[in-house]
């Protein structure tokens, strides 16, 4: 072991801890921010550490590269606004598994110039393992990459009303089954039989592009209210792929950063399908929101017989007599670019000495978290908001529940009627407050399609209209309030 | 092969248990930064594209300098969104 191999190991030993300590302090606000430093720092001392060990590398190519990526990367970063957070994260994902792809191709070629797969790998044991995590390296890289891709389509404002819905094709499972067992078949035949330089390299091309086409197999059938489960998941993936690139290279940085990212992308998605009380496997079946208008109570307007509206300067007196008020905002809030409107109406209610909180049901938002980040972007203080179990025993006691672009987290149908296609969700328990009042357009259904039964409840009022100017004209009346 | 994928594995294992450990803990105010900054790790792939572009072959050498571009827009594209969500979480 030569001292440059000794000196870059010993950096990997140290970039590991900072990442496990990163990650660690990324779980409190107060540490997070230094926590992400000191993450892309153990970054920095990784590629160090890398460049160290391999001693030659043509740095053309590889100040080129980063050049590239970093100034786009920068770009994204810096222009990317709040509401579009999932489907940056979807694009990262996929750039990720992207670069594993092309590291399992370039590392092929390498392996060809010294004569063919079959040879160099079973000519030594040592080969055989190299090659099939090579093999995972491409086939998982070229999934998460391509899955991201049509994630990002099915969030983005533009594409989305294309690839939005869940898109269900003829004998889909039939189609997801073969393109896994030829990637995987492709690459065992690869690995036992092929001798030929030309035909082992057509049969690698071929292995990236059903493992590309398996990625769009399994997101196309995913609805777009179940987008949050899927970045997660890809989150995941992208980090098995980095850790099978560590397997393929031996290199012991990348199969623990890439375990990490697995395990922290897993615990996500199960927290996303818990929110959503489905299963996993049921997400991935797909399906769902696409096709469930039929069975208890289709979601249009007929369908209500008690609703209650009230006009903004009727529920601005109610506000003013409050004392203690909880806001539900949901996804709705973002797309009418409410969130600083609701920021203002909180701080004119604070004004008049009322307690003010928000509740945060898990799957508020298109990834897991975005409805906190969405709030702190309008300068609303984190211990604010409060999360679904620490809040839900307080909405008795409360005196107003404010809804705002939320609809299937607080239908209490989920709790009531076991033919709803919501019963079991875990829900904010908004139906148990005094009063309640619902901002809304119209009465449309949620993502489930599915009739609210709250609108139908005595203790539940609509205020018709869009979000962010029907909170304006509460804050002005309150304002006027406040004069008075 | 046997010994070091077998190493690998182990540690492949532990640092999973490792994972969950640590994110299950997580509050869920950072659940959208943590995922962005998670996300950024798993870019560490660029230790991987770095080890391409020392071959003999320029095909396989060019393959590498996009895996690097690719990895690194993933890296600091990954770090800088997260410090500018952090950023603007106040008390």
């Amino acid at each position: 072991m030569t001292s440059n191999v000794i000196i870059a190991n010993l950096g990997y030993l140290v970039s590991i801890s900072c990442f496990i300590v990163g990650i660690k302090r990324l779980s409190r606000v107060r540490t997070a921010r230094s926590a992400n430093v000191l993450a892309a720092s153990a970054m920095l001392i990784a590629v160090a550490s890398q460049l160290i060990e391999l001693e030659t590398v043509d740095y053309r190519y590889v100040v080129a590269g980063v050049i590239v990526g970093a100034s786009i990367g920068a770009v994204l970063a810096f222009k990317v606004a709040m509401t579009a957070m999932p489907q940056l994260v979807a694009v990262f994902n996929g750039f990720g598994g992207a670069a594993s792809l092309l590291v399992g191709l370039s590392l092929f070629a390498a392996i060809q110039e010294r004569g063919t797969l079959a040879e160099v790998m079973i000519g030594s044991t040592s080969g055989l393992g190299t090659g099939l995590t090579l093999l995972l390296s491409i086939v998982i890289g070229a999934v998460t990459f391509s899955g991201s891709i049509l994630a990002y389509l099915k969030l983005s404002d533009r594409y989305g009303s294309v690839f939005g819905k869940s898109i269900l094709l003829p004998q889909r499972h039939l189609i997801t089954l073969s393109l896994f067992a030829l990637s995987l078949g492709l690459c065992a035949a690869l690995l036992m039989f092929l001798a030929n330089p030309v035909v082992s390299t057509f049969a690698i091309i071929c292995v990236a592009l059903f493992a590309l086409l398996l990625g769009v197999a399994v997101v196309l059938p995913i609805g777009g209210a179940d987008m949050p489960v899927v970045v997660s998941l890809l989150n995941s993936y992208s980090g098995l792929a980095a850790s099978a690139t560590g397997f393929a290279l031996n290199s012991p940085v990348l199969i623990v950063s890439g375990a990490l990212v697995g395990a922290s992308g897993l615990i996500l998605t199960q927290i996303m399908c818990k929110g959503m009380n489905r299963s996993l496997a049921n997400v991935m079946i797909g399906g769902f929101g696409g096709e469930s208008a039929e069975g208890a109570g289709s979601g249009d307007a007929s369908a209500y017989t008690n609703v209650k509206s009230s006009d903004v300067e009727e529920s601005a007196l109610t506000f003013e007599s409050a004392r203690d008020v909880i806001i539900v905002p949901g996804y709705g809030l973002a797309v009418a670019q409410g969130q600083s409107a609701v920021a203002e109406f909180a701080s004119h209610l604070k004004g008049l000495g009322v307690r003010v909180r928000y509740a945060i049901h898990p799957v508020a938002g298109r990834m897991p978290g975005h409805m906190n980040v969405l709030l702190a972007e309008s300068n609303i203080p984190y211990d604010e908001l409060f999360e679904m179990d620490e809040i839900n025993s307080d909405f008795r006691s409360s005196d107003i529940v404010l809804v705002v672009g939320a609809n299937d987290v607080v239908n209490p149908a989920a709790k009531t009627d076991p033919s709803s296609p919501l019963y079991g969700m875990p829900i904010l328990n908004v139906d148990q407050a005094p009063i309640v009042y619902v901002i809304k357009r119209s009465l449309s259904p949620g993502f489930a399609g599915v009739k609210n039964e709250l609108f139908d409840l005595d203790n539940c009022r609509m205020i018709f209209g869009d979000a962010k100017k029907v909170l304006e004209e509460l804050s002005v009346h309150l304002d006027l309030a406040k004069a008075a | 092969m046997t010994a070091e994928i077998l190493i690998g594995l182990y540690v492949f294992v532990l640092s999973v248990f490792v994972g969950f450990e640590l994110i299950n803990k997580v509050s869920p105010t950072l659940h959208t930064p943590l995922m962005s900054g998670s996300n950024a790790i798993s870019g560490v792939t660029i230790l991987g594209a770095l080890a391409c572009v020392n071959a003999e072959s320029s095909f396989a050498n060019v393959l590498g300098a996009c895996a690097i571009a690719l990895a690194t827009i993933n890296v600091v594209g990954g770090f800088l969104v997260t410090d500018r969500m952090l950023r603007m979480f106040k008390k």
